[in-house]
């Protein structure tokens, strides 16, 4: 039972950067554009969140420089994609490199090598704690509460009933028809870039500032890439999506209570690591066949 | 053909510039003054023998890599994949490099490079099956094989290959016949590098000079008109994947024969990802990937020496790196859309513009 409340517990706390992560790359790939920046800006977002509040000794205020940075890192992202109608491919793994680099670079400047620096994590909030044992599964991170109750469903309403989603989904689709019909096509992009990257890089600062109240290098060690393939197995649906990052989720977190079982034990532990990434490529290669990409996807739009 | 500031070589340069007088910005917040930084790291590097050699040794595993990425990206095939491409050739070579003591190197070397080719290609086999059979995006499963690699290096080190005279997480030593000689005594330039520049003189004739080649950059260039043209994109795909990934394995088995002489856990700072920068910045041509390395190296050597002698943290490389990345592709779109502009037509890939068409699905 109480393998049971900490797994569900575990989960739900290692689905939160996925979830920001994943909703934003959502953003950006159903306004035509893969963002492969989102390993990069999870990454600074971690970063510039943590030494933000590091050095102001405010949580929330890291929180408000994690978000500066990605909406930075999404009008970079845009600038190249959009404005100069740049590979996509190249761009996402050029801002990548450049934003771990950058990110890295600071981290020497500011802490040179020194002993690891600490912040107290942000508290986490459990309305239900009276329940005992089960509620110990809603003693989550604030972040986590925001992530599930507001982001998502505020994403999904804004995606699919608001004329702004309407407007995203219509560039990502046919940008000549909407171009046609009165939207602007470069300013839809760069929104929808922009807010996509600043879920990004909430959902790496939520690393630092809540669930280590540290900064180490690797730090995403890969999620943002994760946050791309959730994407397509959603099929570019926020809800399934969702659904995607806590079955992820799901996995990582037994793998590391796995380890712990006997008979498990033997078993090198980066085996178990792998799983997860091989349960999502062999997801998609059972859900992802011929599935229908956004009608623009990776191409870039000029007027003619 | 007339000179002008859109011609491939001009344009690589000011796309060094522009980045230069981009990351000045980071090298004045370390204190120091960029010009002096810039010479650090691409003059200073040039002027002792010592360094030089470090250059070309630098070069070397990017060099495979970077020809690795080109052709794949030539064929419209995103193989985002060579770092853990790279890492399974390295794990090929430690393994076969331990068994072969018995064997003469003119043997032995053949096998590792065999090896280490093969297990590059068959990890980059999965994600190519996947995209010509069910049209799955390979950029996806060939990044997150990447990690997966790593995981699978570690697990090794951490369990059966962990060395048993030291238990340091390295695998034992490979055999004295197993390892690249020297090119030039007491230096670390190896027989890779010799190596590096036969696949790049091949693959630069293959693309260029034979059928293959061409089917190779049609299907990248328009993948409708080269089926139309009678070319079966699938096994064309299928095999700008595998050789890719095998010339990525070579990388690996580089630097095990050549410079470690045994798995480690830190064998690669990310060549593979390099490799992207490398075929970009050479424009997804074999002289130009040559090219690019060298000045990559070159940085490379420049920067973890100005990291001593002025204070400027070393990953400032890859700050440089990411930054020409997006420099380069940004003025490579840039004079795409001129050339549409004016012309009116979809032709300037001649050069190995990377081709945004080719979609997946």
């Amino acid at each position: 039972m109480t393998f049971l409340v900490d797994l569900l517990a575990a989960t739900l706390r290692n689905a939160t950067p996925l979830v920001y992560g994943t909703v934003g790359e959502t953003y950006a790939e159903r306004s035509g554009i893969l963002n492969l920046g989102i390993e990069g800006t999870m990454y600074a977002g971690a970063f510039a969140g943590f030494v933000t509040a590091w050095a102001t000794g405010s949580p929330l205020l890291g929180l408000g420089a994690a978000i500066a940075v990605g909406l930075g890192a999404g009008a970079v992202m845009a600038l190249m994609t959009v404005t100069f109608g740049a590979n996509q491919h190249v761009s996402g793994i050029g801002l990548t490199i450049a934003l771990i680099g950058l990110s890295e670079f600071t981290n020497r400047l500011i802490f040179a090598g020194g002993e690891l620096q600490r912040i107290e994590p942000m508290p986490t909030v459990n309305p239900f704690g009276e329940l005992g044992g089960i509620g110990a599964i809603f003693d989550q991170y604030g972040l986590t509460w925001v992530a599930f109750l507001v982001v998502v469903p505020a994403a999904w309403w804004l995606l699919q009933r608001s004329s702004f989603g309407l407007e995203v989904r219509a560039v990502g689709e046919n940008p000549e028809a909407a171009d046609a019909a009165g939207v602007n096509v470069v300013r839809t992009r760069y929104l929808a870039l922009m807010l996509g990257g600043a879920l990004m890089a909430i959902g790496g600062a939520f690393i630092t500032l809540a669930l280590l109240g540290s900064f180490t290098l690797d730090i995403i060690a890969g999620r943002g890439w994760v946050c791309v393939a959730l994407v397509i197995f959603g099929r570019w649906r926020i809800g399934r999506g969702v659904i995607g990052a806590l079955i992820f989720s799901l996995v990582f977190s037994l793998q590391f209570r796995l380890r712990i079982l006997p008979g498990f034990g033997e078993l090198p532990f980066e085996l178990l690591l792998a799983l997860p990434y091989l349960v999502v490529i062999g997801a998609l290669a059972l859900s992802g066949r011929n599935v229908a990409y956004p009608g623009a996807y990776l191409k870039p739009y000029r007027r003619s | 053909m007339r000179i002008s500031i859109w011609s491939t070589p001009i344009l690589v340069v000011i796309a060094i510039l522009i980045t230069f007088a981009i990351t000045a910005v980071p090298i004045l917040l370390a204190g120091a003054n960029p010009i002096e930084a810039y010479i650090a790291f691409v003059i200073t590097p040039l002027t002792s023998p010592f360094t030089l050699l470090e250059v070309l040794v630098s070069a070397t595993p990017i060099l495979f890599t970077g020809a690795a990425v080109a052709i794949a990206f030539r064929a419209g095939y995103w193989n985002i994949g060579a770092e853990g491409q790279l890492l399974l050739g390295a794990i090929a070579a430690a393994g076969i490099g331990t068994v072969v003591g018995g064997l003469p190197p003119l043997v032995a070397l053949p096998l590792m490079v065999v090896g280490g080719a093969l297990a590059g290609a068959a990890w980059a086999l999965p994600p190519a099956l996947l995209r010509v059979r069910f049209g799955i995006d390979e950029v996806v499963t060939t990044l997150l094989l990447n990690p997966v690699a790593l995981l699978l290096v570690n697990g090794l080190l951490h369990g059966p290959w962990r060395d048993p005279v030291t238990g340091f997480p390295e695998s034992p030593r490979i055999n004295a016949s197993a390892e690249f000689p020297a090119l030039i005594e007491r230096s670390r330039l190896h027989f890779g590098f010799l190596l590096a520049l036969v696949v790049i003189a091949v693959a630069g004739y293959v693309l260029g000079r034979t059928p293959t080649g061409l089917r190779l950059r049609a299907a990248g260039l328009s993948p409708q008109g080269a089926r139309f043209a009678g070319i079966n994109i699938s096994r064309t795909l299928l095999g700008a994947a595998l050789v890719s990934g095998a010339i990525a394995g070579i990388a690996g088995v580089s630097e095990v024969a050549g410079i470690q002489n045994r798995l480690t856990g830190g064998l690669s700072p990310g060549y593979g990802y390099t490799g992207i920068v490398v075929a970009t910045l050479g424009t997804l041509t074999m002289p130009g990937v040559t090219l690019a390395a060298l000045f990559i190296g070159d940085l490379t050597v420049g920067a973890s020496s100005a990291a001593r002698s002025l204070g400027i943290p070393s990953q400032l490389g890859a700050v440089v790196q990411g930054v020409l990345l997006l420099t380069t592709v940004a003025l490579l779109a840039l004079r795409r859309n001129r050339f549409r502009r004016t012309e009116g037509a979809d032709t300037p890939s001649a050069t190995g513009d990377v081709a945004p068409e080719a979609a997946p699905g």
